[in-house]
């Protein structure tokens, strides 16, 4: 009989008040009374919509039986069948928006709690499985993946189980791509992330950390001088945008991708490494995005009196998970909806010291379906602030682009490809993830990942 | 990987080290950069390449020690390793169709203008070198600039080495004595690019400085590196680092360029100290 308790056992958490002076992980995890409790609130539904939901086609239900029985290695290894990084997705999907949305539990009272248990099931196996995986029959082709992010780790995986020998090319010093230099710690802790990392490794890819493709090595060199006979491109869309507003390259003004940059991967937090970073105590995040919460929630970590929000539409189009939202308010920071911001002031010393803002109010829906923000006139105010953050999201790289002649790109810069096998414009090159669809989610970019190995593998070793 | 082949002292704050590096050394050209860093904590600074030897499969990598890990850097001997290169980065000097260029260096900058005066002089280009220095024993790099330039000009600020004077003074008597450029490329601090771009825009020649910004990834993703030239943001990383000296505004890269004075010093003392107590 399942259980019919019409909410979700509720996640442990730090305390908001403590949490948000340290870096340690928010959301604790389920223990296994709440991961054996919630698994029985699964009704194994016939037609199971949960499957559908997910990108990468994780079967759910399977998964959730195993645990509700207690085989929690045995519900592990279904979700590993289906995704590379089963405890980084317990964490950073939007599970609310995918898998969750449309479970049939969700009808009536809250949807099981997919993520929580997907988390509780790979924590458990990285906390007590020590074997190493078996490494498969090499079949003898060569790919490339390029960037190590979600896309690119999963298609190295998928690829690295048919037997391929695969290498990773990373152009920063860490690999994991948005996961180590974007996700903060608190959210995504980066021990996570290398154990994942790390099995993919004992699956036989090979990691080259500290490769740019295009300067190192181009594209077309890794064809047809290094031996490869496919390539993925994964390289994210790692380029911040601005507002293009007069003092945006005052000191203190900071791209989201520069401030989590130093906070995550070069961890300017901590007091035992050389990177720095500005101590600050009135903050302003432009954006309203989770990469916008995640910059207010670590500016508040790092000691700011007061962190603010900007953003110009209102609280019911803010692009961020609801989750998010609601975290970044219980620890304080400050929502400073339906206004934008058109200046930043500095000091002689070009120091930021506040941000002019324009009041919104929304108007008719636009191309987005969301509500038109428009400016209210005479309604300029101004934020004190010493540090501000844009956080108004990123595009792709150029740089694969204008390396690789005959790659084929969106004039917005995301690379062309056919949907879903990732093919380009140009044989055997492969692209998904934010390199093709601009800034998304982990997940979606992890899907792209694993359909472009299912094209790569019917290319390169057909079925006789 | 990336273990230091030579460590030659060049002055007592300047040093060259020699890197195995076959992969940059095969791609390098003068005006592209690396990103470095000494240890697992270590920051991620950039530095020019200096000089490449393709068959070798070496690049040299020239810094002043003025912070923590240049300081850290400086420590590591031949044999050592570092932990992370990459690159390399950055657009190269444009040297193409170049008949007559006056090459300005200043300080340890001339580290960044002496790969580019090479590769004008061995195109056939006419180098006239104008080098300056702050005093005698900080002079690096004479010989080889003696070697690749037609005229070379010595300055030190206090007048003990060459002629007393400014990288500008020695410019402008060469410009007013009626040499004519297609180019005058510019390396050093951002003031003295500041002043030579000041000079040659009276005199109307196209001038490229090099910017030395803050950098993290070195990519194009932070955008902590960005300057404004022209009015237009753009990021010395991926847009550059050469720019048009008259669209440059240095007033701007240099506030930028001190952000984190305070911290820096504060890590060097430590960094100091540490080594002072490891020395006892």
């Amino acid at each position: 009989m399942a259980n019919m308790s019409l909410k979700k056992n509720e996640m442990p958490a730090q305390d908001p008040h403590v949490r948000n002076c340290n870096f340690q992980e928010v959301a604790l995890g389920y223990t296994e009374a709440m991961a054996l409790d919630e698994a029985t609130r699964c009704l194994n539904c016939k037609h199971s919509p949960c499957i559908a939901g997910c990108p990468v086609e994780i079967n759910i239900p399977a998964f959730v039986m195993k645990t509700a029985q207690g085989e929690f290695e045995e519900a592990y290894q279904i979700i590993a069948k289906d995704s590379s990084l089963p405890a980084v997705c317990g964490r950073v999907c939007p599970q609310e928006s995918q898998c969750e949305l449309v479970c049939v539990r969700g009808i009536k009272g809250e949807p099981v709690g997919i993520g929580r248990l997907e988390r509780y099931v790979a924590d458990r196996h990285i906390d007590n499985v020590k074997e190493k995986p078996v490494k498969p029959e090499p079949n003898g082709h060569k790919v490339a993946v390029i960037g190590s992010g979600p896309a690119g780790l999963t298609c190295a995986g998928d690829l690295a189980k048919r037997g391929y020998d695969v290498t990773i090319f990373e152009a920063l010093h860490t690999p994991g791509g948005v996961l180590v230099y974007g996700i903060p710690e608190f959210r995504l802790p980066k021990a996570i992330v290398k154990k994942e990392i790390d099995g993919l490794k004992e699956l036989g890819v090979t990691i080259r950390t500290n490769m740019v493709i295009g300067r190192s090595v181009s594209v077309d060199e890794l064809l047809t001088e290094h031996g490869f006979e496919a390539i993925f491109i994964g390289s994210g869309a790692g380029l911040p945008m601005f507002m293009h507003i007069p003092g945006e390259n005052l000191k203190g003004v900071y791209s989201a991708n520069e401030y989590l940059t130093r906070v995550n991967l070069m961890k300017a937090y901590r007091s035992d490494t050389a990177t720095p970073i500005k101590k600050s105590n009135r903050v302003a995040v432009v954006g309203g995005g989770n990469v916008a919460m995640d910059a207010a929630r670590c500016a508040k970590r790092l000691g700011a009196e007061e962190v603010y929000i900007v953003y110009r539409r209102s609280e019911e189009e803010l692009p961020a998970r609801a989750e998010e939202v609601e975290h970044a308010k219980e620890e304080g920071i400050i929502f400073k909806l339906l206004n934008n911001p058109v200046r930043i002031l500095g000091d002689e010393q070009l120091c930021v010291t506040g941000m002019e803002c324009l009041e919104m109010k929304l108007g008719e829906p636009d191309d987005s379906g969301r509500r038109r923000p428009i400016p209210v006139e005479g309604s300029e105010w101004t934020l004190p602030v010493d540090t501000v953050i844009m956080a108004i999201g990123t595009s792709p790289n150029p740089l694969i682009k204008s390396t690789t002649q005959g790659l084929e790109t969106q004039k917005w810069g995301g690379i062309i490809a056919e949907e879903p096998s990732g093919k380009t414009s140009r044989e055997h090159i492969y692209a998904g993830g934010d390199a093709v669809t601009g800034a998304a989610t982990v997940i979606l970019a992890m899907g792209a990942g694993k359909c472009a190995a299912r094209a790569i593998d019917e290319e390169l070793n057909p079925k006789q | 990987m990336y273990k230091i082949l030579k460590k030659v002292n060049l002055n007592p704050t300047v040093t060259l080290m020699e890197i195995d590096a076959p992969l940059i050394a095969a791609k390098a050209e003068p005006g592209q950069f690396v990103i470095l860093r000494v240890n697992e904590e270590g920051e991620r600074i950039p530095l020019t390449v200096a000089d490449f030897d393709r068959s070798k499969g070496s690049i040299n990598i020239i810094f002043q020690i003025v912070g923590a890990t240049t300081e850290l850097l400086n420590l590591k001997q031949e044999g050592d390793s570092l932990q992370d290169l990459v690159g390399p980065l950055g657009v190269p000097s444009h040297t193409e169709g170049l008949k007559k260029v006056a090459v300005v260096g200043g300080g340890v900058g001339c580290a960044i203008a002496y790969p580019i005066a090479k590769k004008l002089h061995e195109q056939g280009t006419v180098v006239h070198a104008v080098v300056g220095f702050k005093t005698k024993d900080l002079v690096i790099l004479e010989d080889e600039f003696e070697k690749v330039s037609d005229r070379m000009i010595m300055m030190t600020d206090d007048g003990s080495y060459g002629d007393k004077g400014l990288v500008t003074d020695a410019l402008k008597a060469l410009l007013d004595a009626g040499e004519q450029y297609d180019e005058v490329i510019a390396i050093g601090p951002v003031i003295m690019m500041k002043f030579v771009s000041l000079l040659t825009k009276q005199y109307n020649i196209k001038t490229v400085v090099s910017m030395n910004s803050i950098m993290i990834d070195g990519t194009g993703m932070c955008g902590c590196c960005r300057l404004t030239v022209g009015g237009e943001t753009k990021f010395a990383c991926v847009d550059g680092p050469d720019f048009d000296g008259h669209q440059v505004n240095f007033d701007e890269a240099m506030q930028r360029g001190v952000m984190y004075r305070d911290f820096e010093q504060k890590c060097h003392q430590d960094v100091c100290n540490l080594y002072k107590m490891e020395v006892k």
